[in-house]
């Protein structure tokens, strides 16, 4: 196994981490959630255990299945850019994309496929248009290595890196709209701003953003 | 030089333990070809106990040439079940929890009414006037012997290869008794390349003269030489080449240079006549040719419109996909077309491919990544199913 994997299905863990509890705390009891990307497992089994939510998770690594499923949560082994087509329209209340978009090779086919598999989509994405990253690279001249953004441009997954702005714009274009808008500092916590917007553009850490189809 | 032929004694075997199952002759089975047959009887066992809410009752499916001696010493064999690692008590498959139950299918070979059985009508083995049968005539027979045991609802049934295709069959014909499933190393149907060796195996055991048309018990003959050849190819199908290389190598058996003959030279050699000799003491000639087509025969989107996810459309149960990365019989890829039209379906589906280089057979190995996912997975739907620990 590749990285030690703290969930425990048997034993479900009250304690998320915080960004994850944003979104958790955004879903409705009782519905149908596909967690796309749900690594080891942690906001889906939160949401199965204290949301009462029918979870499905789907994951790139099969470290992160094996392990899931190992718990007793219900995920497949895919990958965000080829197997969402598979699903049909409406298949779930919410889809989640947490800290994702920006490793697809094809972000904008993932959130229109998002929202036609979701009645909503909760999506959350570094955001490079923040205050420091711009200041890293306006100084240095370099690709800004940092929390968010912590491997070197040559090795990174994240290759579609976007600021709330060019999230915003994107949506716009394709038709998405934007139901609810909110950054996250850099500990994942909610910060006083709405999104989209210059201050928020400038100052939040993550995006998150809740979306649904234009009607 | 050929095979060394196997010790085969002619002689009826000893009565084989465990339950029997008859479907009446009034109340035949229905296949597949439009006929009927019965009276059938099915030999099966069970381990552990039905609870109070006949709840917890688990059936597995065996493979081609496996039988209902899943979590005990096999009567003929004196080996180890086939499924013993995962079956039985603090296994996955916790007889102590769960009410497990394996049936010989029908055609089988193992108490089971298939062609080395008496026709009835004649007094004498069917052979080949035997009716060839498919994987949901198996399952059918399966439904009735479960009804029999007054289960409305299976808590899950699994199996590997051909046992997972009855899974999938049970899944999809049943789906109202199937409350989930574990089809492992498995495809919702047949590739060419298995069929192909399939029909190698069959024209093996027909090209063998003892094989008479299939009339070999009447004749006193046995064609176990074809049979072995059959059981060597397939054996290959079954392992990956890392792992015969691991194993064998180019090394030499029991000798020290090469023969410049045909002996088994090379351990790979020896190991599978071993197979296929050893094969043939406990197997039916006839059995194989029938089960293999039922393989052979076996489509799920064919019943369904050519459409796969129609197969699942409306299905509430819960379905652990399993693959392993070095089976090239039934690869990753059939697990993954078979997990693509189950979300299409939007079944609830859990799907793993577990690292290994054993091939095909890791299914029956002592894999503990494997055990790993199935516990997690049996877990989840016991929860869910209100099953007490």
């Amino acid at each position: 196994m590749a990285t030690p994997m703290q969930l425990v299905g048997a034993h479900p863990r009250a304690n998320i981490r915080v960004d994850l509890q944003v979104i958790a705390d955004m879903i409705e009891p009782g519905t149908r959630v596909l967690d796309v990307g749900c690594g080891d497992g942690q906001l889906l089994d939160y949401l199965v255990h204290f949301r009462q939510v029918d979870g499905r998770g789907m994951e790139i690594s099969q470290a992160g299945v094996n392990n899931c499923v190992a718990h007793g949560l219900s995920v497949i082994q895919g990958d965000a850019d080829t197997d969402l087509k598979d699903y049909p329209s409406d298949a779930f209340d919410y889809v989640i994309l947490s800290q994702t978009l920006q490793a697809t090779h094809d972000p904008r086919e993932v959130l229109m496929q998002l929202v036609r598999i979701g009645r909503r989509a909760i999506v959350s994405f570094p955001n490079f248009g923040a205050w420091h990253v711009r200041l890293k690279l306006l100084w240095s001249g370099k690709m800004p290595v940092t929390d968010s953004y912590d491997v070197a441009w040559y090795e990174t997954p994240n290759i579609h890196l976007c600021t709330i702005d060019d999230f915003a714009e994107l949506c716009s274009d394709v038709g998405i709209t934007i139901e609810r808008g909110m950054v996250l500092d850099a500990a994942g916590r909610p910060r006083a701003l709405r999104a989209p917007g210059f201050l928020a553009n400038l100052l939040g850490e993550q995006g998150l953003f809740v979306l649904g189809r234009r009607a | 030089m050929t095979i060394s032929s196997p010790k085969i004694s002619l002689t009826p075997p000893p009565v084989l333990p465990g339950e029997r199952f008859v479907i009446p002759a009034d109340d035949p089975l229905p296949l597949d070809n439009g006929g009927r047959l019965g009276p059938v009887t099915i030999a099966y066992r069970t381990y552990g106990r039905l609870d109070e809410r006949k709840a917890n009752a688990v059936l597995v499916c065996h493979a081609l040439t496996g039988d209902q001696f899943v979590a005990e010493t096999h009567p003929v064999t004196g080996k180890p079940g086939w499924w013993e690692t995962l079956v039985g008590p603090g296994r996955v498959l916790d007889t102590d929890r769960f009410f497990v139950i394996c049936a010989n299918v029908i055609g089988g070979c193992m108490g089971t009414t298939g062609p080395k059985e008496a026709d009835p009508a004649t007094g004498r083995p069917y052979g080949l006037s035997f009716p060839v049968i498919t994987i949901g005539d198996m399952v059918r027979a399966q439904k009735r012997l479960v009804e029999s045991l007054g289960i409305e609802s299976l808590f899950c049934v699994v199996g590997g290869s051909m046992g997972g295709m009855q899974v999938l069959q049970w899944a999809t014909a049943h789906p109202e008794m199937v409350f989930s499933a574990m089809p492992i190393a498995t495809a919702a149907r047949h590739s060419a390349q298995n069929i192909a060796f399939h029909e190698v195996g069959r024209q093996a055991i027909m090209a063998d003269p003892e094989w008479c048309g299939g009339a070999y018990a009447e004749r006193g003959t046995r064609p176990h030489r074809g049979l072995a050849v059959a059981r060597m190819a397939a054996h290959i199908t079954y392992l990956s080449e890392t792992a015969l290389h691991r194993k064998f190598g180019r090394n030499l058996q029991d000798r020290d240079a090469l023969s410049y003959g045909f002996g088994a030279d090379f351990q790979v050699e020896s190991y599978l006549r071993h197979q296929g000799s050893t094969f043939v003491e406990r197997f039916d000639a006839n059995s194989y040719l029938y089960i293999t087509r039922a393989m052979d025969y076996f489509d799920l989107a064919r019943d369904f419109g050519g459409q796969l996810a129609n197969a699942f459309r409306g299905s509430r149960a819960r379905f652990c996909v399993v693959s392993f990365t070095s089976d090239w019989l039934f690869p990753t890829s059939e697990s993954r077309a078979l997990v693509h039209a189950l979300n299409a379906a939007a079944a609830n589906v859990s799907f793993v491919e577990i690292p290994t280089d054993k091939g095909h057979d890791a299914f029956l190995l002592d894999e503990p990544e494997l055990f790993k996912v199935l516990g997690g997975f049996v877990e989840g739907c016991a929860e869910r199913r209100g099953l007490k620990r």
